[in-house]
């Protein structure tokens, strides 16, 4: 018993550890007064004013541009990536999962750094060079996930498909896909994690006027930050968290038919 | 069925957010500009866009060594730049500045000639700058704290009754000029063993520092988290909006009179627009909304006779004649001078 | 017949392969290249032995202590609450997941603030010390604050690979043990820590390299006076404009990250972190 009170309470004390910065934030996103420390009333009206702020809308959309974008490309190249790996003989396969891990491995500011390099060499910084960064960590990240429920997929079923007659892409949608989704699905959620949350790689790889909520926010940080900032994060916090409910839900109930 | 919505949803989202990023292509000119942070008031960017249809890509930075290599690493074509004296001066001998022709900017009428004077020593010719805002660095203080006659000396800076209370400039001129003009030498030395005694003496007060800051300090001195900061004068002008109990003073021993001005780069593509933006700039009205934005001494006659006689006077914003006289202009330094800059600032940092 | 399908379905990776060369390998070697040359572009090692000097040296050791300091934290603090989560045997091991990926859909640099907020010198958390009659204490802007944050930003990258392996261990195995007399020490010590290892030692991988090599937690948190190698690699490139001494020290990053993971994959068998999303 007092086992099981001392491990709740851990439970609780890490839990606020990890949630209490967020709380913090989003009672400032109702605080009536500019300054952070003092607490002027309750106000719904940064929730309002954020969407007529221009540079903030622009951070937004940048941000959602590169995110969308660089993910839903990365869970097509990964994917098929995957797919070609798991084909390949021992030693194409080591190469190629050894390539893959670089930029998992690497420190951002390294692979930051590396890109800005090689993107100053040959264009200019700007929201291309963004989106590229961004897909080239994505990648991995999809690999990663596809790979284990691809080699757990049986192969026989789709050979025996193939000799009763179904085109190949037939018998991959009708029987391999069905496997692999969820891996699809979790390497595409952990692309959108990583892009929304990367700040080293955008930071190096920008150019000018391009700027998403997290460098954006690197200089306010400085600066002052706008309320406008903690309404729109808590916002998207928010619909993260319903989303990712709403996911967790879904699944749960058919996991409760299945079984 | 479902699925299939869902699949064809996909492409329409690519198209719709790639849409969104190559549709300022071809037919809006942009106008990429390059200013301190804090340092422009949005809404006067807004209506520069709304006034033109020409569209500005607004990039900040901190310190002027920051700038320095935005620029010069090439990876981003500037329109247009501000920045102070010392790295102007510099990019002029570099030749990488173009001549501004100011009769193509009527607004350039509402400057006060003594300050287009006194850019002189970066700018002899004044053919290629345009001054934005002046001011000087000194010290922001907690009266609550601090009591006045204590400012008169850089020497409580190194007073160890501020334990953990004090701010220091984050940018590496800025800082460096302190314990120079504190023991007596011109902020503009480059005898490695004038430096060397200032790193000594900075390092001797690095245990009592609170954070060195840029930016952050008006914030920080408002929210009392330090009673001592070294600020320039327009964040030490911020600050006070902020809260009462903060005063600005520049020490006897001297400081550091900067001026920020604009100049046009050799990578501008239109020098028209960018002509274009400084009038823009020199507007009286867009010249007040700056001015009551960033808190720093305009040379924009035109706002300054608009002023109501408290601001005139508040010490802190305009220095009086004397504060002048007893301040320095940053000149640039030489390739040996910059390496051995930098080499004591990361000893600053790291030690 | 099954050699012509393989060869299509190997063919399906191409684009990713292109992509590795344009996008991984090129940037990788220009990196290198830039490492030992100098700016006229004639060869050199300068840039790479400038680790040596005693200003990097010194942020060298910083970030390494640091790292440490804040890796042996976070797996202090993981394995128990791995320990305690595997104990509570939930249905959907997601939920776990989820819950500890939650925080970084805030954005980084906002809680980033949100601790500059409680730990400042008159923040929320001296406050409270205060209202109850303790001593204030200056942790923002200190070295402690920087792994305060670290260990903050980094947790979840421990215990999900810890709770992972954890998870894996059939509780019939355990139950065996006890029947044969094992009592609950013996139990930990010879089934569950052994095979839990590979778990933490993708834990320790995926925390100690991101907070070796980071510079964005220690900028602010550490009010400019805590100089990690990733803030000098950073100033060399943002401020000094040296890119030939930001090249070779990143160099000498690199090295010590594929070290370190050297030396933790002798010591257990390959397991990659990413098995655990």
């Amino acid at each position: 018993m007092v086992k099981k009170i001392g491990s709740r309470i851990y439970l609780s004390v890490i839990f606020l550890f990890l949630y209490f910065p967020i709380l913090v934030l989003i009672v400032l996103s109702f605080n009536d007064s500019k300054s952070r420390v003092a607490w002027g009333g309750f106000t719904g009206k940064w929730y309002i004013s954020m969407f007529q702020d221009t540079a903030i809308m622009r951070a937004f959309a940048t941000t959602i541009q590169i995110t969308l974008v660089a993910s839903v490309l990365a869970t097509i190249i990964g994917t098929l990536a995957a797919i070609g790996i798991q084909a390949m003989r021992r030693r194409g396969k080591a190469i190629l999962l050894g390539a893959t891990n670089i930029p998992l491995l690497n420190a951002d500011i390294v692979t930051g750094i590396s890109m800005m390099l090689l993107f100053v060499r040959f264009t200019k910084l700007g929201f291309m060079t963004v989106l590229i960064a961004h897909l080239t960590f994505d990648i991995p990240y999809v690999i990663l996930n596809v790979l284990p429920r691809l080699n757990a997929t049986s192969k026989s079923a789709y050979e025996a498909a193939l000799d009763l007659g179904a085109t190949p892409l037939y018998a991959f949608y009708k029987i391999v896909w069905p496997d692999i989704r969820p891996g699809v699905f979790s390497g595409f959620l952990m692309a959108v994690t990583m892009s929304l949350d990367d700040f080293s790689i955008t930071y190096f790889t920008k150019g000018a006027g391009v700027n998403t909520l997290s460098t954006m926010l690197y200089t306010e940080l400085r600066k002052g930050i706008r309320p406008e900032m903690y309404s729109l994060s808590t916002l998207l916090f928010g619909i993260a968290l319903l989303l990712l409910l709403l996911i967790n839900f879904r699944s749960a109930r058919k996991n409760d038919i299945n079984n | 069925m479902k699925r299939k919505l869902l699949l064809a949803t996909v492409p329409l989202l690519l198209a719709a957010a790639f849409a969104g990023c190559g549709g300022n292509g071809n037919d809006t000119e942009v106008l990429t500009v390059l200013n301190y942070g804090k340092y422009f008031d949005p809404e006067a960017l807004k209506l520069f866009e709304e006034e033109t249809g020409i569209k500005v890509e607004y990039e900040e930075y901190e310190s002027p060594e920051e700038m320095y290599t935005k620029y010069k690493a090439g990876s981003i074509d500037y329109d247009l730049l501000c920045t102070s004296d010392y790295i102007i001066e510099k990019l002029i001998g570099e030749g990488e500045a173009l001549e501004m022709e100011h009769d193509d900017i009527p607004g350039y009428q509402n400057l006060d000639p003594s300050i287009i004077d006194a850019s002189a020593s970066f700018d002899p010719e004044h053919k290629y700058t345009l001054p934005y805002f002046y001011g000087t660095v000194g010290i922001l203080y907690n009266t609550d704290e601090v009591n006045d006659a204590e400012t008169e000396s850089w020497d409580i800076l190194w007073d160890s009754k501020y334990d953990g209370k004090i701010i220091m400039e984050n940018s590496m001129r800025d800082c460096f000029l302190v314990p120079l003009k504190r023991l007596g030498y011109s902020l503009n030395t480059t005898d490695e063993a004038q430096l060397n005694e200032a790193l000594t003496m900075l390092l001797e007060q690095k245990p009592l520092i609170y954070a060195y800051f840029v930016d952050e300090t008006g914030d920080e001195m408002a929210a009392a988290n330090a009673s001592l900061a070294v600020a320039y004068s327009g964040e030490a002008a911020y600050a006070k909006s902020l809260a009462d109990n903060l005063s600005y003073t520049v020490p006897k021993e001297g400081s550091n009179l900067w001026i920020d001005s604009w100049f046009i780069p050799k990578t501008c593509k239109s020098t028209e627009n960018a002509k274009k933006f400084l009038d823009f700039l020199c507007r009286k009205d867009i010249a007040r909304m700056n001015f009551d934005y960033v808190y720093y001494a305009t040379p924009n006659t035109a706002v300054y006779e608009d002023l109501d006689e408290a601001t005139k006077n508040d010490t802190t914003i305009f220095p009086t004649q004397e504060t002048i006289a007893n301040c320095e202009v940053f000149q640039s330094l030489d390739e040996n001078g910059t390496e051995l800059y930098n080499r004591l600032w990361k000893e600053l940092k790291a030690n | 017949m099954n050699f012509k399908f393989q060869f299509k379905r190997q063919f399906l990776s191409g684009p990713y392969m292109a992509w590795i060369v344009g996008f991984i390998i090129l940037p990788i070697l220009m990196i290198l290249y830039y490492g030992i040359t100098d700016s006229s572009g004639s060869f050199t090692l300068q840039n790479i032995t400038a680790i040596t000097e005693p200003i990097h040296m010194k942020a060298l050791l910083l970030s390494l202590k640091l790292a440490l300091l804040c890796t042996a934290i976070c797996l202090l603090l993981a394995y128990p609450l791995a320990m305690i989560l595997n104990g509570l045997h939930l249905k959907r091991q997601s939920f776990v997941v989820f819950i500890f990926m939650l925080p970084m859909w805030m954005n980084l640099m906002l809680r980033i603030l949100a601790w500059q907020l409680l730990l400042s010198n008159n923040g929320i958390l001296n406050t409270v010390l205060e209202s109850l009659g303790l001593a204030k204490v200056q942790l923002l802007n200190t070295s402690s604050a920087v792994v305060f944050g670290m260990v903050y930003d980094f947790l979840p990258f421990m215990i999900l690979p810890i709770y992972n392996s954890m998870s894996r261990i059939g509780s019939d195995v355990i139950d065996a043990a006890k029947d044969l007399g094992a009592n609950t020490l013996q139990v930990f010590l010879k089934i569950i820590l052994p095979l839990t290892v590979s778990g933490v030692i993708s834990g320790i991988i995926m925390v100690f390299v991101p907070a070796l090599t980071s510079f964005v937690i220690s900028d602010l948190l550490g009010g400019g006076k805590v100089l990690l190698i990733g803030n000098v690699i950073e100033q060399e490139f943002m401020q000094s404009m040296d890119w030939n001494m930001g090249s070779g020290l990143s160099i000498v990053l690199m090295v010590f990250v594929i070290a370190s993971m050297a030396f933790m994959n002798v010591h257990g068998n390959e397991e990659g972190g990413a098995a655990v999303w």
